[in-house]
């Protein structure tokens, strides 16, 4: 097709044959006129650079000016970004006085503009946050933060009241549910507590053998992983473990369900959500959690003798008779009786955020994060707590 | 337009007696110190099929909130009946939604559980009915609202509209007194609208059921409406309440006319010529 020459094709098809870029060409016929005649394609990817600054820098640098014409007749083609430089010179001209004329403006473009002027702008839906003086911003991070703790309580308590009602045996809950959540926390998560319980048992063997070498005690590597394991890392890892597979999964269950008003609809059917919902899935964490944690006990141990045997000339035998003696039951039941708590705290920061969750998609994202992190920091100091106590006992 | 003529024979029976079921007075809603809408009075009367209108963001599904018990207002009061229902005890107010079946926007339908265990919770949780009895009921719902043989699939397999229809039929498991209805027609086809608005009907002459209905699908309101309150997002109050065909007939507030014949006036100024 020879250039420039498009009698049927619509001109927007003709863009890049006709390559005249948008344009805009200036006149002062007289000192208090500024004349501005307009040519070319104006489409958002051509190359005219933020033409209504250029003008309206010239009539910044013009105070005289009091009359713009705008021609429009040479326009070839145009898009939202001539709707945006008319709307913009259009507002300008209001604000600093000056009489705006615009001559052959296309009829689709006055009609989107008044399209765009039907509906006043809402005043106050701008709903952005002014900055705040700095000891605003503490008061209300505080008033925020004894908000949260009351809500903590208030589900505390009410996932209490609710056990009550269980024992009592008036809560309801569908017992399939049970044991898919029971399915969910124990067997499913088995390969992972595997894997690290194993890894975590070898990293302390090693760590204590480097050590234990030192004074030709490598047979107390045994003792060393089976305390560790049994007191501490078993119940640990599990519970870390279980924050990011179950926590973030049953905030993000909730929120979910809080976004599709499956919870309201719980609600109003009178069924207590804390009852039908969460108790379940405490339960079912509160049972898999202790035999997690001696299932990844074994495995650690397992791992310790992986190194003592294999490198550093214990037997098997030796190994296992140096865990059976130090080991007792009080070590193993610590352990077992901290994974209880975990789980309890697990679960109930799980449920209670995806419960307090927004009804957005991010919302839930957040809900998700905010459950694993108030899971871990719970069991942080919750271990810290017990290492005290334990102290204290003599334990 | 059909509807102006269905209205005609859509007309609510006259003879049936009009005693209060709902009322709201002074109603004031808030989120914080926002305001939504305040000063609401309305009554909705047995049998009445109430629709409750206004452009978006007017706050419909926010009123709807507060008359299930969902949210509570910042001031005024929700009688059923003449029980106050914000200063009733709880147990009242379950009692009370016990007698109200809830149609949400989305169907909300519990997604870990099937259709069948979705009509049926409410059932079981609320009647001494043997399992087979229920069985029979869920699947005589589910055929109400044209999802027979669907007993066995799960809210995700199914689509939207047949979603809604499912959150239908587990909102009338126990026959309540009260049907309420958030956007009952939005996702539906024109076709499907049109049968959810007949069953709405059909359910009100033939069961006495009040209806209440969040919507603002005019062909849903005059096809089905017999009392209505209008809220109005700007001035964040009611602007008009009553038969909404009354309401087209006489109104001479604007607004209400505007949305009524769907913006007919600013159209003609929109586009001159």
């Amino acid at each position: 097709m020879p250039h420039g020459v498009c009698p049927v094709i619509p001109a927007q098809w003709c863009r890049k044959e006709m390559q005249v870029h948008g344009k805009i060409d200036f006149s002062h016929p007289s000192p208090d006129i500024m004349h501005a005649v307009i040519s070319g394609a104006w489409q958002m990817d051509s190359k005219l650079l933020s033409p209504a600054a250029t003008l309206l820098s010239r009539l910044e640098s013009n105070p005289r000016i009091k009359r713009l014409i705008l021609d429009a007749n040479g326009l070839a083609g145009w898009d939202t970004s001539f709707l945006t430089f008319i709307r913009t010179i259009t507002k300008e001209c209001r604000k600093r006085d000056v009489g705006l004329e615009i001559k052959g403006l296309p009829e689709g473009v006055s009609r989107l503009l008044h399209l765009a002027s039907v509906v006043p702008e809402q005043k106050d839906s701008h709903q952005k946050k002014k900055r705040q003086p700095f000891i605003y911003v503490v008061g209300e991070n505080a008033v925020l933060f004894a908000t949260a703790t009351v809500q903590m309580i208030d589900f505390i308590g009410e996932a209490t009241l609710s056990c009550w009602n269980f024992l009592l045996g008036k809560a309801r809950f569908r017992r399939i549910d049970l044991l898919l959540f029971i399915e969910e926390c124990g067997a499913e998560s088995l390969p992972i507590v595997t894997l690290i319980s194993v890894l975590v048992g070898l990293i302390l063997a090693f760590v204590g053998a480097v050590q234990l070498k030192l004074f030709g005690a490598q047979i107390y590597v045994a003792n060393l992983v089976a305390i560790a394991m049994a007191r501490e890392m078993g119940a640990l890892m599990t519970g870390i473990i279980m924050s990011g597979r179950i926590g973030a999964a049953y905030a993000a269950q909730l929120g979910t369900m809080q976004v599709n008003e499956e919870i309201d609809a719980l609600k109003t059917m009178g069924i207590s959500p804390m009852e039908f919902l969460v108790l379940p899935r405490l339960f079912a964490m509160m049972l898999m959690m202790p035999l997690l944690t001696l299932y990844s006990d074994l495995l650690g141990i397992m791992g310790g003798a992986i190194v003592g045997v294999g490198m550093m000339d214990i037997t098997v035998v030796q190994y296992l008779t140096q865990t059976q003696a130090t080991l007792d039951l009080t070590n193993i039941s610590l352990g077992i009786a901290k994974a209880g708590i975990y789980a309890i705290i697990i679960a109930l920061s799980g449920c209670m955020r995806g419960m307090q969750s927004g009804r957005s998609a991010a919302a839930v994202g957040e809900a998700t994060t905010s459950a694993v992190v108030t899971a871990i920091v719970g069991i942080i100091v919750t271990d810290g707590i017990f290492a005290v106590l334990c102290d204290a006992l003599g334990i | 337009m059909h509807w102006v003529f269905e209205t005609e024979m859509n007309k609510p029976n006259s003879k049936v007696k009009k005693t209060p079921h709902i009322i709201v007075s002074d109603l004031t809603m808030a989120y914080g110190d926002f305001v939504i809408q305040r000063d609401l009075n309305f009554t909705v009367n047995h049998n009445d099929i109430f629709i409750i209108m206004g452009g978006s963001g007017c706050g419909k599904s926010t009123l709807l909130r507060h008359l299930i018990g969902l949210k509570s207002p910042a001031k005024g009061q929700v009688y059923y009946g003449d029980i106050n229902f914000w200063d009733a005890e709880p147990a009242e107010r379950s009692r009370i939604m016990r007698k109200c079946g809830i149609l949400y926007q989305k169907g909300a339908l519990w997604s870990s559980m099937t259709l069948a265990e979705n009509v049926a919770l409410p059932l079981e949780e609320y009647t001494d009915l043997s399992d087979p009895a229920i069985k029979e009921i869920v699947s005589l719902k589910l055929a109400l609202v044209g999802l027979a043989g669907y007993e066995e699939f799960y809210p995700s397999e199914i689509s939207g509209g047949m979603q809604k229809r499912a959150g239908l039929a587990r909102a009338m498991a126990l026959d309540p007194e009260i049907l309420f209805f958030d956007e009952p027609s939005a996702g539906l086809d024109p076709v499907s609208a049109r049968r959810l608005d007949d069953l709405i009907l059909e359910l009100r002459d033939s069961l006495g059921t009040t209806v209440v209905v969040v919507t603002h699908e005019l062909a849903s309101i005059f096809a089905i409406g017999s009392n209505s309150v209008f809220l109005d997002a700007e001035s964040r109050t009611m602007i008009a309440q009553g038969d909404p065909h009354l309401m087209l007939a006489e109104t001479v507030d604007p607004k209400v006319k505007e949305f009524l014949t769907r913006g007919k006036t600013v159209s003609a100024e929109t586009f001159p010529g």
